[in-house]
């Protein structure tokens, strides 16, 4: 039976019918539905990890403990994972096991575009890369084969338009879910430097087998065509390369380390004119080099953001490969540009009042990631950074020690389930060594900007059963924070007064504005209404950036279908033309 | 031979494009469509702009459309008909549905809306289908089926029976909307006859 489905939900089935007995990971588009597909197929444990490094290690003791294992991560997450990932390269596995990285060729939702396929290269781990949903399923059921046979963790790469395109797939029956035996085995498992030279010997030895192996793999194949141009390609790009330039030869690379380099000399050597087409860095280009053969790659294909086949047969006609394309009428010359039309913080959101207040009050704040980013755009204006999961509270220490002018002005924001990714350990650090920094803990009681997954103070795990909450408030205290204090973030009059006080306060303080997301727990409370005669059209509501609220001649007015009475533009409204919706509409 | 069909559905998120597009990749498979789509959906609570990418054929393998190849643009909002109609292919149709939401720039004013959209689309595209189908889908008795009378419409365009596009359709909604969203579907699907 065949069904339609996307790259992310072809790897859940595969990882359900391949005998996969655990998978863990952490949400980050795009590889969030992997786990949330595969949670629903009962059999299969699943659980979200509080970062990716742990669900990496929880994969890896599953798999050296004789089971099956999938990890699953967006780009960014290898690189919290990279710690135990280049370790696990040396111990090798038991039960197989797969990594997913999930890159964002394009950024559609990321900070940046970083090329994961060097991470395979640099661990010394195999990687696989699915060009479609059928060949995401079937590579899961090769990778686990793959890390049993030549004991090595295997990267199984995809990118957004993989993960969430949509292609048939052939349904097969559940395997069995075997656990292997375990053996201690101190000198495989136990990484101290003795041992640890022994495994770096073994790791050389199982890459060249790999090597070998990869020269054979059904994955990596050639597709006969005219030899005058020969194209090397793996990945998404592969499907753009047989779209554009259906009669070239074609060798696909569905196992990108290590490469099958004698099959690339082999196919280099009977086409005219080679090309390399990968989106983002020359990875297949710099080794193809190495080999000596003359090849184009990035001198012709941008090495920055997403491509398309319009993109790719623009290269090609460049190239003299397809005929100059005849400038067709675009249909939209001489049109209006359009306004663009960004994500912005839904209506009721509770971090909207803390961003409005942060910017009134001219500090410097440091952000982090999640929905709580969009606050850094205009007209909120809230934050002024963001670098990575977590680095909003290191950054404001590193300010507050180093600059003494931002000293008592420096303000972190953080959401909740980043707090418990990667806030911890620096909040630990800035009590540790005496910060002045505020924290704000933005708890919406969720991970929101993925999709609304589950995390360790949800009360709740992946698979839907209870779970103990983690206290927040109990948390920073024992990590010796003095001063926590909890604010509902819709009373914009007492964010205000608490972060004031916090950050002139001496010493690290944190304050928790908890209420759950707008999207999760929808309050019952009608519309706010304007009073047309108090409304001057000073337009200090339109601040708040809430897609409710508009300004047309000189009267604001709210959309009642979009307004859920959350009444920060009561607060925010000085002539008191703002009426709040009452709480049992 | 199944005459290959590239459709762009694009609007606001909350829409229900999302559900436009199951219907219709539905209704393509029961005929024997090959069949890729792609959606960026990571924002589409947040109120951006959404897009789903439709490829119909006997094999298709780029799973995206590109600027200047769309057979058919579904655009559940003007502004989008405006944003996307750069990837409408000479010759091409698109359907709009004339509803108006302003983005946060237009709000905020820090941006105008666009006047006369529709007005300079028909000016340049010969096939252009406008519809109120928000107004449409309360006479049929709920708004938010509004994303099944833009379907019917596009369902009138492509080489697939009603009768397909019915079963699709009862296959993809809850059963208790199934009467009111067969009532949009059949105002949108009439629509091009000038019912």
């Amino acid at each position: 039976m065949k069904e339609l489905l996307t790259g992310n939900a072809a790897i859940a089935r595969g990882a359900y019918e391949y005998g996969v007995t655990l998978a863990a990971g952490y949400p980050g588009t795009p590889s969030t539905e992997i786990l949330e597909n595969l949670s629903k197929y009962r059999d299969v444990y699943c659980e979200w990890a509080p970062n990716e490094k742990v669900a990496l290690e929880v994969g890896i003791g599953a798999a050296m403990a004789g089971a099956r294992a999938l990890v699953t991560m967006k780009h960014v997450g290898v690189n919290v994972a990279a710690d135990p990932l280049f370790t696990a390269a040396y111990t090798g596995v038991n039960g197989g096991l797969v990594l997913v990285s999930a890159d964002d060729p394009g950024m559609h939702s990321s900070q940046n575009e970083q090329d994961n396929r060097y991470y395979a290269r640099f661990a010394k781990v195999a990687m696989l890369e699915p060009s479609d949903s059928q060949e995401a399923k079937d590579m899961v059921g090769l990778g686990l084969s793959i890390s049993e046979e030549f004991d090595i963790p295997v990267m199984l790469r995809i990118t957004t338009r993989v993960a969430h395109s949509q292609s048939m797939v052939e349904l097969g029956e559940p395997g069995s879910r075997e656990i292997k035996p375990y053996c201690k085995d101190v000198k495989k498992n136990l990484m101290v430097p003795a041992f640890g030279r022994l495994r770096r010997v073994s790791l050389a030895e199982r890459m060249d087998r790999l090597a070998a192996y990869s020269e054979q793999s059904p994955v990596n194949f050639v597709i006969e065509g005219d030899n005058k141009v020969g194209v090397i390609t793996s990945g998404i790009s592969y499907q753009l390369v047989r779209e554009v330039l259906p009669g070239a030869s074609v060798l696909k690379l569905g196992m990108t380390n290590p490469l099958p380099l004698n099959m690339i000399k082999k196919f280099a050597a009977r086409v005219e004119k080679l090309y390399v087409v990968e989106e983002l860095e020359p990875y297949l280009e710099e080794q193809i080099r190495m080999l000596g053969i003359e090849v184009v790659g990035k001198e012709l294909f941008p090495v920055t953001g997403e491509f398309d086949q319009g993109l790719v047969r623009r290269k090609f006609a460049e190239a003299g490969v397809l005929p100059a394309q005849a400038r067709e009428q675009n249909p939209a010359a001489g049109l209006p540009q359009a306004p663009p039309r960004p994500p912005v913080l839904c209506p009721g959101c509770p971090h909207r009042g803390v961003f409005y207040t942060l910017q009134q009050l001219k500090l410097t704040v440091t952000g982090d990631i999640g929905c709580y980013t969009l606050g850094g755009l205009p007209p909120l204006e809230g934050i002024d950074t963001c670098v990575c999961m977590g680095a909003s509270i290191g950054m404001a220490h590193g300010i507050d020690k180093a600059v003494p002018d931002l000293k008592g002005r420096t303000v972190a924001v953080i959401g909740d389930s980043t707090f418990l990714h990667s806030g911890i350990t620096g909040l630990l650090n800035a009590v540790y060594n005496n910060s002045d920094i505020t924290v704000i803990i933005l708890d919406n009681r969720t991970t929101a900007m993925t999709g609304h997954q589950d995390h360790p103070a949800t009360g709740r795990t992946l698979m839907g059963r209870e779970a103990p909450e983690v206290d927040l408030t109990m948390l920073c205290r024992s990590l010796g924070v003095k001063r926590v204090e909890v604010v509902d973030p819709l009373d914009m009059a007492r964010v205000k007064e608490v972060i004031q006080a916090e950050a002139a306060a001496p010493g690290p303080s944190v304050i928790i504005a908890r209420r759950p997301c707008a999207l999760i727990k929808r309050e019952a409370r009608s519309a706010v209404t304007v009073d047309q005669e108090n409304c001057k059209g000073c337009k200090m509501c339109l601040k708040l950036s809430c897609p409710a609220i508009s300004v047309a001649d000189k009267k604001a007015s709210v959309n009642a279908n979009l307004c859920v009475g959350c009444n920060l533009c009561v607060q925010v409204c000085k002539t008191g033309a703002m009426k709040g919706g009452s709480a049992d509409a | 031979m199944l005459k290959p069909v590239d459709i762009l559905m694009v609007g606001v998120g909350g829409q229900g494009t999302i559900l436009a597009s199951k219907v219709t990749a539905a209704a393509a498979r029961a005929v024997g469509y090959d069949i890729k789509m792609s959606e960026i959906h990571g924002m589409a609570q947040r109120g951006g702009s959404v897009v789903t990418q439709l490829r119909l054929g006997e094999k298709v393998y780029s799973p995206l459309i590109s600027e200047g190849e769309a057979d058919i643009i579904l655009a559940f909002e003007q502004l989008e008909a405006l944003r996307w109609l750069p990837y409408l292919k000479p010759g091409g149709a698109i359907i709009i549905n004339n509803q108006q939401i302003y983005p946060v720039p237009v709000l905020a004013g820090a941006a105008e809306y666009p006047a006369g959209i529709i007005e300079q689309i028909k000016d340049r595209v010969a096939d252009v289908q406008v519809l109120d189908a928000l107004k449409t889908a309360v006479e049929c008795g709920n708004a938010k089926a509004a994303n099944v009378v833009l379907l019917g419409a596009l369902a009138k365009k492509l080489p697939i029976e009603e009768t397909t596009w019915r079963e699709a359709l009862a296959a993809t909604v809850p059963p208790r909307f199934l009467e009111v969203n067969n009532a949009a579907f059949t105002a949108g699907f009439n629509f091009g006859a000038g019912c």
